[in-house]
């Protein structure tokens, strides 16, 4: 029957040097992507809205790096960072941002619906919860096939309260599919805060009404994402079926946007207590501290993946945006 | 004037459009391992009107899936499945049931290839029962295919007889593209000749059910049999109707409809569904759109009142266009010009 691991309070001492370095570059390469995305928004460049993944990178790093390329997984309508955690290229996410045919969907998608089936990231998406039952029948089609490749579903503690979630993980456990639920609880759905969406404190709660085991773990901690992940994804690619991790976390912006509140739904002092826990600074400090990566060293990734991004976006501007004439493209195969 | 059937080359016996259904699912699995079935009682008990009936003994547990009553989750699997390359069967039972997954139906299925730039299809087939004349009442008798027809990425065939329903179903499944298959309730005993090979029917061209020289009558589903009896009832006035079965109504086949209408002058669109917002109101602009000229009176539709499909009886039958409302209409066309 279900039952909560405990692993929730362990300080996750051992991984390698190699995952700490991966967590690090995988973080901040979302950082920058989404600070980046929101100074382009905010100076009126990009058309369309953009929910912004800052603040929550430990969770899809974490769970990214316990993943192969051939795992599948389903995002939300705060989807950049799946997307750059699980390697689809800054040059067609920032070239769909501006709506350019070279985009990740030929400037036909937008922000919500980036997707590289190559990469094994089937989507962001506009539907809150939508995508867990799409996760589940990506899960049935591995095993239908003999593959073991596994199924990563995220959503948000707001989307608990939906159908499709329910349904989904329901379905999930009856057929013993090898799917991860991954709750990224950052606290909101939208504006609403947890306590006045819910009466549970604790999402993963939620898991044990389909048979199935959940973890809960801080989501500000990569290393400690990354063990729960690792579990649980062992577990459903060796059959043993779907599990619930529940990340707590937080997002710094907006819901949509970098800032614009019309009323403060949330105190000052509430999002600097949890910057002062920021999963990047958090890694650096560990990193450092156990000799894992120098400062030099880690200060090199953010001059990387600045450069990286420049250029990314010089080359999306410099699209061509696409062809009007081109509009019914792809409304039906064949 | 003579009823035209496709006449196949080929042998072929009575069948039942609910086994004729059936048979075309079967020879589809076997065609492709990549063709699975999941619903609601679709493995262990066949489905509720017989409709996989024998499937679980030839295909087993691995291809057809019962699944709880969570029509979201269920059509899901299905888009999740047809996104990883399989060609999922998923079925809703009644059509009415649709209120209760559209999102992934309308958002995620019908959208997902457009969205994503064609980096995918998602060859997922729906099947379901509509239709009134069972008793069946409001929540379990509609005909509900403007709404999928009125969404881009969806395909919506409409099998009208046991002929239709096997060679509709081949082609839904072999399609790339999200095809919702409306069975009709009614019809699921009645028996047509039917081809024992594998046969598709292209998906997006209309049949010409009948010849004829005056009026032309463009019947969806079960109202093609509607048609065609009020025909025989005209013929014997000496009035020769063209009846269009457009078996496709996403996409809809109106080059057929326009050459009919060249020719005879006259139309009546006649559907189940209530006729405010239907197809037939679709039809009836796209005609006067294209072939105003050719018309020597109003295009007339026939459907159902504005009303949720009533219970008794005589209310039912009340409410369900049928070949005299059919027939009522055909003079009443030549009768204004």
């Amino acid at each position: 029957m279900a039952q909560r691991a405990s692993t929730a309070s362990k300080k996750s001492a051992q991984v390698s040097a190699e995952i700490i370095k991966d967590l690090h570059e995988r973080m901040v390469r979302i950082r920058l992507f989404e600070t980046e995305a929101g100074k382009l928004m905010e100076a009126g460049r990009l058309p369309g809205f953009l929910h912004l993944y800052v603040g929550q990178e430990a969770v899809a790093a974490g769970v990214m790096s316990a993943l192969r390329d051939d795992d599948q997984i389903t995002s939300t309508h705060r989807g950049h960072g799946h997307a750059v955690a699980k390697g689809v290229g800054f040059r067609e996410m920032y070239a769909e941002l501006y709506g350019r045919v070279t985009g990740a969907c030929l400037g036909r998608g937008g922000s919500m619906h980036i997707n590289d089936l190559t990469r094994g990231m089937l989507g962001a998406n506009g539907i809150v919860g939508a995508g867990v039952p799409i996760a589940v029948g990506a899960a049935f089609a591995a095993r239908y096939k003999g593959e073991d490749s596994v199924a990563v579903t995220f959503f948000g503690d707001g989307a608990t309260n939906i159908g499709a979630f329910h349904e989904g993980a329901n379905m999930a456990a009856i057929l013993g599919l090898p799917v991860v639920f991954v709750c990224e609880n950052n606290g909101y759905a939208e504006f609403t805060p947890q306590s006045g969406h819910m009466l549970l404190t604790d999402v993963a709660d939620r898991a044990a009404a389909y048979g199935m085991p959940s973890v809960i773990v801080d989501g500000m901690d990569a290393v400690a994402v990354h063990r729960a992940a690792a579990e649980a994804v062992e577990r459903a690619r060796t059959g043993a079926g779907p599990m619930m991790i529940e990340a707590k976390t937080y997002r710094y912006f907006d819901h949509q946007g970098v800032k614009g509140l019309r009323h403060p739904y949330r105190s000052d002092e509430e999002v600097a207590e949890w910057k002062s826990r920021d999963p990047i600074d958090l890694i650096e400090a560990r990193a450092v501290a156990d000799g894992t990566a120098t400062r030099p060293e880690l200060d090199d990734v953010w001059r990387r993946t600045r450069d990286e991004i420049a250029e990314a976006i010089a080359y999306a501007e410099a699209s061509p945006l696409p062809d009007p004439a081109d509009l019914l493209l792809n409304v039906y195969s064949g | 004037m003579t009823t035209t059937t496709e006449a196949p080359a080929v042998a072929t016996r009575k069948l039942t459009y609910v086994k004729a259904f059936n048979e075309g699912l079967a020879q589809a699995m076997r065609e492709d391992d990549n063709v699975f079935v999941a619903g609601e009682d679709v493995a262990g008990y066949g489905g509720v009107f017989r409709m996989f009936d024998n499937l679980l003994d030839e295909f087993g547990p691995r291809r057809m899936i019962d699944t709880p009553i969570s029509e979201a989750a269920l059509v899901g699997l299905g888009v999740g499945a047809a996104a990883r390359g399989l060609r999922p069967v998923v079925d809703l039972m009644f059509m009415d049931f649709i209120g209760v997954c559209l999102d992934q139906i309308v958002n995620q299925a019908a959208k997902m290839k457009y969205m994503f730039g064609g980096a995918l299809s998602v060859p997922l087939t729906i099947t379901t029962a509509s239709g009134a004349g069972l008793g069946a009442a409001a929540q379990h008798s509609q005909s509900l295919e403007a709404w999928l027809a009125h969404v881009p990425g969806l395909k919506v065939v409409m099998p009208c007889d046991a002929y239709t329903a096997k060679g509709l179903t081949v082609s839904a499944i072999r399609d790339d593209n999200p095809v919702v298959v409306m069975l009709n309730k009614v019809l699921l005993g009645s028996t047509g000749e039917v081809p024992e090979e594998i046969y598709g029917i292209p998906l997006g061209r209309a049949h010409t059910a009948r010849q004829g020289s005056d009026v032309t009558v463009i019947a969806l589903g079960r109202m093609v049999g509607e048609a065609l009896a009020a025909a025989d009832e005209l013929s014997a006035e000496g009035v020769e109707i063209e009846v269009i079965d457009p078996r496709t109504v996403q996409p809809l086949d109106t080059e057929t409809m326009f050459a009919s209408v060249r020719r005879t002058h006259r139309v009546l669109v006649v559907h189940e569904a209530v006729t405010f917002g239907g197809l037939g109101a679709e039809i009836a602009a796209q005609i006067q759109d294209a072939v105003f000229d050719y018309l020597d009176a109003p295009v007339l539709r026939i459907g159902a009142p504005f009303s949720p499909v009533p219970f008794s009886p005589v209310l039912e039958k009340a409410y369900v266009p049928d070949r005299a409302r059919i027939a009522q209409g055909c003079r009443r066309l030549l009768e204004r010009s």
